[in-house]
């Protein structure tokens, strides 16, 4: 049997994939099923590394998803605009090419981090001061938000007044900051 | 040169200076990963783009807004020998990522070696603080100190969602893995540990011996740091690691007091010997110090043995490595030819300790 994705070299990797009832047939020979990224399933021999762990990871996410059917084809590859890195490639290097790979694979992306950061999926840290522009700002008007419903349900009316101030003043200043910006 | 005079200038401060709970906790180590927004990440960037990020990091360094008296002095890879990168990563002071695969490599240390920043690593600029002994929230706001400085004029790839952006997405958000450095024979002797590690695993902790990913841990000595750097805050993340190592350090106290009380001439033969074979041995592995040095330190830090110097442990536990032994010797060694060496070294530096008494 011929490698289908190469037509050239022996196919030596057989998978049956099995998705809403439809089975699909896939033939590969060694070097297609890495370019594929497929070689997480059958790693025996090679070392084992954190990369091949979450290679692991990355991979078997879209097999958990429905509509899968067109995994193996994958007509359409997603790649970054800035740097070129290809979804596949991602997966076998484990490694992002540029800060803008996080907006181009955002949607396979969710269900990774939350995997490797225990369901976390939202940055709750430092926040540097330029670059973080007026995010800062943004999380501590929200917080000062939640502290005023908690107040305004304990019928503190007198403290939720001032802090009702504050929110007011805050957010004159963050809409200054927009139209600075811009 | 003497051994006094290598030693001397081969000692970095966190292992010759003693910290909070410093018999148990080594050193602690704060390391934050950083991008610049403009350049690819270091495993895409291209020679140019790589180069022009140590440019920008170095301009940095020399443009003087620096905390306290350090100053900090570049070194890149391109510029020095293999032994000399061998020996800053048996130092912990670069990954031995950075010394052989990096493209335009470097990295900026401080003269007393408690910071080192490396460029273009996996990511374009790691920070990392290491202190002696406890000292985990200090080393975090050291580390942030210079994060700032940093950030004044250097642009930084942040995300409101996914925070810091890193090469690798199991750095994503702080960037941060903080991580101690724990020396536990009194668990090991107790049989403890082998109980202790998958619980902490559990906790979302990664326990490692001492040389990195999948190593035994030699001479009872384990790094212990965070795993998860995303939607805890760094004070958080710090704390938690805290909280985990404080019952540690209670633990090894008590199973030490538990060993003096059961089992008290056994376990001060078993220091004596080991004093003994570093005292005499002629050819020693790495394997066979590790485990003769722990025994001592143990010794010291119980008080059968006195008048040896608490670092002694910290100190030859870095010299004794290859790169160390290579460097002192003054060229190339075969590994048997390090094992008389080793073992040569770690005569000298005991008699040291006589002399000095």
């Amino acid at each position: 049997m011929i490698c289908q994705e190469c037509n050239q070299r022996p196919a030596t990797l057989h998978f049956t994939n099995f998705s809403n009832g439809e089975k699909t047939e896939l033939h590969l020979c060694e070097r297609c099923a890495h370019e594929k990224g497929e070689m997480f399933m059958m790693n025996q021999g090679h070392g084992f590394s954190l990369n091949h762990l979450l290679a692991g990871l990355l991979n078997i996410e879209p097999a958990l998803q429905p509509n899968t059917k067109e995994h193996f084809h994958q007509e359409e590859i997603i790649q970054c605009s800035r740097c070129h890195m290809t979804y596949p490639q991602f997966v076998k290097i484990g490694r992002f090419g540029c800060a803008h790979c996080y907006d181009t694979f955002k949607e396979q992306l969710g269900p990774i981090i939350r995997r490797l950061h225990s369901g976390n999926s939202v940055h709750n840290g430092k926040i540097p001061k330029r670059a973080g522009g007026t995010i800062s700002m943004q999380r501590n008007l929200t917080a000062l938000k939640e502290t005023l419903g908690e107040l305004i349900s304990k019928e503190e009316f007198e403290k939720a007044a001032e802090l009702r101030d504050e929110i007011r003043a805050l957010e004159k200043r963050l809409a200054e900051q927009h139209r600075g910006g811009e | 040169m003497s051994l006094e005079r290598f030693i001397s200038q081969a000692v970095s401060s966190w292992m010759s200076t003693e910290g909070p709970d410093s018999d148990i906790v080594l050193s602690s180590r704060i390391r934050l990963a950083r991008n610049l927004s403009q350049f690819d990440f270091p495993t895409l960037a291209t020679n140019e783009e790589a180069f022009k990020v140590t440019a920008a990091v170095e301009e940095w360094a020399n443009s003087g807004s620096h905390p306290g008296a350090s100053r900090f002095e570049m070194v890149k890879m391109n510029d020095i020998q293999p032994l000399q990168k061998r020996v800053l990563v048996e130092k912990h002071l670069i990954s031995p990522h950075l010394a052989e695969n990096s493209r335009h490599g470097a990295c900026l240390l401080s003269e007393n070696e408690e910071y080192s920043i490396m460029v273009n690593e996996e990511d374009h600029i790691r920070i990392q603080c290491l202190f002696p002994g406890f000292q985990l929230s200090e080393a975090l706001s050291a580390a942030n100190e210079i994060d700032d400085l940093m950030e004044e004029s250097l642009d930084y790839a942040f995300d409101e969602k996914y925070g810091y952006l890193t090469s690798c997405p199991t750095n994503a958000g702080t960037g941060l893995r903080a991580s101690v450095m724990m020396h536990l024979p009194g668990l090991y002797l107790t049989q403890q540990i082998n109980r202790i590690v998958p619980a902490i695993n559990q906790l979302g902790l990664v326990v490692r011996g001492i040389y990195g990913e999948g190593s035994e841990a030699l001479g009872n000595i384990f790094q212990i740091s965070n795993q998860i750097t995303l939607g805890k805050s760094e004070d958080d993340i710090v704390e938690d690691l805290k909280s985990v190592v404080k019952q540690l350090i209670s633990q090894e106290r008590s199973a030490r007091e538990a060993l003096a009380k059961t089992s008290n001439i056994q376990l001060e033969d078993r220091i004596f010997r080991s004093y003994g074979i570093l005292a005499n041995s002629r050819i020693i592995e790495t394997k066979e110090a590790a485990g003769c040095l722990s025994d001592v330190r143990l010794g010291i830090d119980m008080g059968y043995l006195k008048d040896i110097s608490k670092n002694i442990l910290n100190e030859l536990m870095i010299l004794t490595q290859p790169g160390f032994l290579q460097q002192y010797a003054g060229g190339p060694l075969r590994p048997d030819e390090r094992d008389i060496r080793r073992a040569a070294m770690i005569r000298e530096r005991l008699k040291m300790e006589i002399k000095e008494q």
